[in-house]
């Protein structure tokens, strides 16, 4: 097995990073991993890392390689926010990181997952650190695309493009890795649009399964203005409910952490030179909560949109096959009782929704626009 | 009657406790018309400040102290003013000490010192019911003396009722410029115009299809400074409810949607004039809006009146 074999699918991009990582020549300082979510842009970077740092383990066993791709080589920074934006200071740090030489392996890497989420300020920080780094440090960055990081920062990396894998090729990854039933993995790959997490979430979590199957529900369930709302409401706040069950534990156990870090004792009255440090840390705590809850709604919005794209395939008459097999009933009834311009326009529905999210607007308010605009009209 | 060494004034109703203040230095002024009068700033206190002004002096005045925004004390008053508690009405004399705390905790030993102490401690909660209000304003005619019919009051209220102050100093108006007995058309001849506006009147009179009401009612919201983003909050809110008791119209089980009685039966008389059609081109209108204040638009005010007069033309008939 070598360091490559996670990421699957993507035999181009492969042959780029590893030609870069043993010959000298083919090397850059700056990297710029682009591709869709899901198709293996942080994969990508670790195991181009732990290539780096020993080009001739070619079986991926030794040292080097194992800790590089876990995450814990000393020389290794994997960088990755859960908030919605990389803030200015933490920036600041990796500026500084980046001066240090490699202490044991031959390469310092910085990798930085969701490059996109940084706002122009912050990235200015990086400019000169990414444009001339010391000589063994290697910039790794990854975004969905290349216009989604300034231009100036676009310019001085090298650009590595990941395309969608094949569903076959993910669901046999699922098999091979998680050891997941072989039709479960397909079904799940085609449902997650071959976002390799989003299926091994799927293939792994019934929960995740059922959110899933209750979002495709939605576009049969909606008679009127009156059910859109509920329905609304329902989706809005069974992501809610998921992202609290994924936060709250968390969440308890970091403030613990820290209280006993700061010598304070559980449950006992918090001394007031202390409050400043606690209230931070929930602040944190409510921005990343906000960013899953946004996170999940989007990747519903994500499944009505495969949705309404079978229901358009079918009435056009096509022959690719439907991302949603399980459902095949509800597109087919969907799609006669519809015309494919009202199809197109649910889809543009669905990607303002996602848009004005994204952008900050109130989650509840823009599902339920959405859901009445999916409502059976005329 | 000796005056108290140490008085805690506590509340957030800025005039209120601005008036004990003043009741307290009138009362030290009578007892000593020399005394000296010192306003100190709690969180700019610095440690020995308050032993120096409260020495013996050599005329021997008395000496009145007023401390301000105690709720954010620095920790050297704290401890100072805990010292001089403990020590007045015994060791110290002729020094008068009164302490404002808005609100919070900040410095809560303190307060809980002089309230076991024994020494007064007057406490001014805001004043938030429009019946309060109503009370207050009749009882600042009846003290100069004056007669208002109960609706004269309620029409003040009405106008001036979100601050206090303002509402103090529109009486005093009303009691200087005026003869007889105060009357509805009195308070309109001065305040009339002047509304109250909030969010949730706005949606109101915009759901009720009141379009002229509704613009009129936003322009003075956002003139006196509401912010338009919980303004479409407030409208979406109430087509919410709407939209949800209409679906369950003819069905029955509005106990399920988790909303209080009053406002399922409230929601039931305005749906009114409502059709399916008119909330769905109401609620996306105000979906939009929302999109606008948060930076799709340049211009958030025109966004909330452009959704307000959706939705209120929005409802038929």
């Amino acid at each position: 097995m070598s360091v490559w074999t996670e990421l699957v699918g993507q035999d181009r991009a492969v042959e780029v990073l590893s030609a870069a990582a043993s010959e000298p020549a083919a090397m850059t300082h700056a990297w710029l991993i682009t591709g869709p979510p899901g198709s293996g842009r942080s994969v990508a970077a670790r195991a181009f890392a732990a290539a780096l740092q020993d080009p001739h383990d070619s079986d991926g066993t030794g040292h080097e390689v194992r800790t590089a791709l876990a995450g814990t080589h000393a020389d290794v920074t994997v960088f990755a926010t859960e908030k919605v934006q990389i803030s200015i200071a933490e920036a600041r740090e990796l500026v500084g990181l980046a001066q240090r030489s490699p202490s044991q392996g031959r390469w310092r890497v910085i990798i930085v997952e969701d490059a996109d989420r940084m706002t122009e300020r912050t990235a200015n920080v990086l400019l000169k650190a990414i444009e001339e780094p010391p000589p063994r440090t290697v910039w790794i960055l990854c975004a969905p695309s290349p216009m989604d990081v300034l231009v100036t920062i676009r310019s001085r990396c090298r650009p590595v493009n990941l395309r969608v894998p094949p569903a076959e090729a993910v669901a046999d990854l699922l098999v091979r890795r998680d050891g997941i039933d072989p039709e479960l993995a397909l079904t799940c790959a085609r449902a997650a649009q071959s976002h390799i997490g989003m299926a091994r979430r799927l293939a792994t979590h019934p929960d995740a399964r059922a959110y899933r199957e209750k979002v495709l529900a939605v576009p049969t369930s909606i008679r009127g203005v009156g059910d859109a709302v509920l329905a609304a409401q329902t989706l809005v706040e069974d992501a809610t409910e998921q992202s609290k069950l994924a936060t709250t534990e968390r969440d308890a156990a970091e403030k613990a952490e820290l209280l006993r870090t700061l010598g304070a004792e559980e449950g006992a009255r918090i001394p007031p030179a202390l409050r400043a440090q606690i209230r931070q840390l929930e602040e944190e705590q409510k921005r990343r909560a906000r960013r899953s809850l946004i996170d999940l709604l989007d990747r519903a919005m994500i499944d009505l949109l495969s949705f309404y794209r079978d229901v358009l395939l079918t009435q056009l008459g096509s022959d690719i096959p439907l991302i949603n097999q399980a459902q095949t009933q509800q597109v087919q009834a969907m799609a006669g009782a519809t015309a494919p311009e009202q199809s197109v326009h649910r889809m543009q529905a669905v990607g303002l929704a996602r848009t004005r999210i994204a952008a900050g607007a109130a989650p509840l308010l823009a599902v339920e626009a959405l859901t009445i605009a999916l409502r059976p009209q005329g | 009657m000796p005056l108290a060494p140490v008085v805690l004034v506590r509340g957030g109703e800025g005039l209120l406790v601005d008036r004990t203040v003043a009741r307290l230095t009138a009362l030290v002024r009578e007892h000593d018309p020399e005394a000296e009068v010192t306003v100190l700033e709690a969180g700019a206190y610095e440690r020995g400040q308050l032993e120096v002004l409260t020495s013996p002096s050599l005329f021997g005045e008395h000496r009145h102290l007023i401390v301000e925004g105690t709720e954010s004390a620095s920790d050297a008053f704290i401890e100072d003013a805990l010292a001089h508690v403990a020590a007045a009405g015994s060791t110290i004399e002729d020094v008068t000490l009164v302490i404002r705390h808005e609100k919070g905790t900040r410095g809560k030993k303190l307060l809980d010192t002089i309230g076991k102490a024994g020494y007064p401690v007057v406490t001014c909660d805001q004043i938030k019911r429009d019946g309060e209000k109503a009370d207050f304003a009749a009882a600042e005619f009846s003290a100069a003396g004056r007669r208002a019919t109960s609706a004269a009051v309620q029409a003040l209220v009405e106008a001036l009722g979100s601050d206090l102050r303002e509402l103090a100093a529109g009486c005093s108006q009303l009691i200087s410029d005026t003869t007889g007995t105060i009357t509805p058309d009195v308070v309109e001849r001065y305040y009339g115009g002047r509304v109250e506006a909030t969010g949730f009147r706005v949606a109101d009179a915009a759901v009720a299809g009141e379009q002229t009401q509704a613009i009129t009612l936003l322009r003075h919201a956002l003139e006196t400074g509401v912010d338009p983003v919980p303004l479409v909050a407030v409208l979406a809110m109430k087509l919410r409810t709407l939209a949800k008791v209409a679906a369950t119209r003819g069905r029955g089980s509005a106990a399920d949607l988790g909303l209080p009685p009053w406002q399922v039966d409230r929601a039931r008389r305005e749906l009114r004039g409502w059709t399916p059609e008119g909330l769905a081109r109401a609620i996306t209108a105000v979906a939009d809006a929302d999109a606008q204040v948060k930076g799709e638009s340049r211009d958030a005010r025109y966004a909330v009146e452009r959704a307000v007069l959706i939705v209120a033309s929005a409802r038929e008939g």
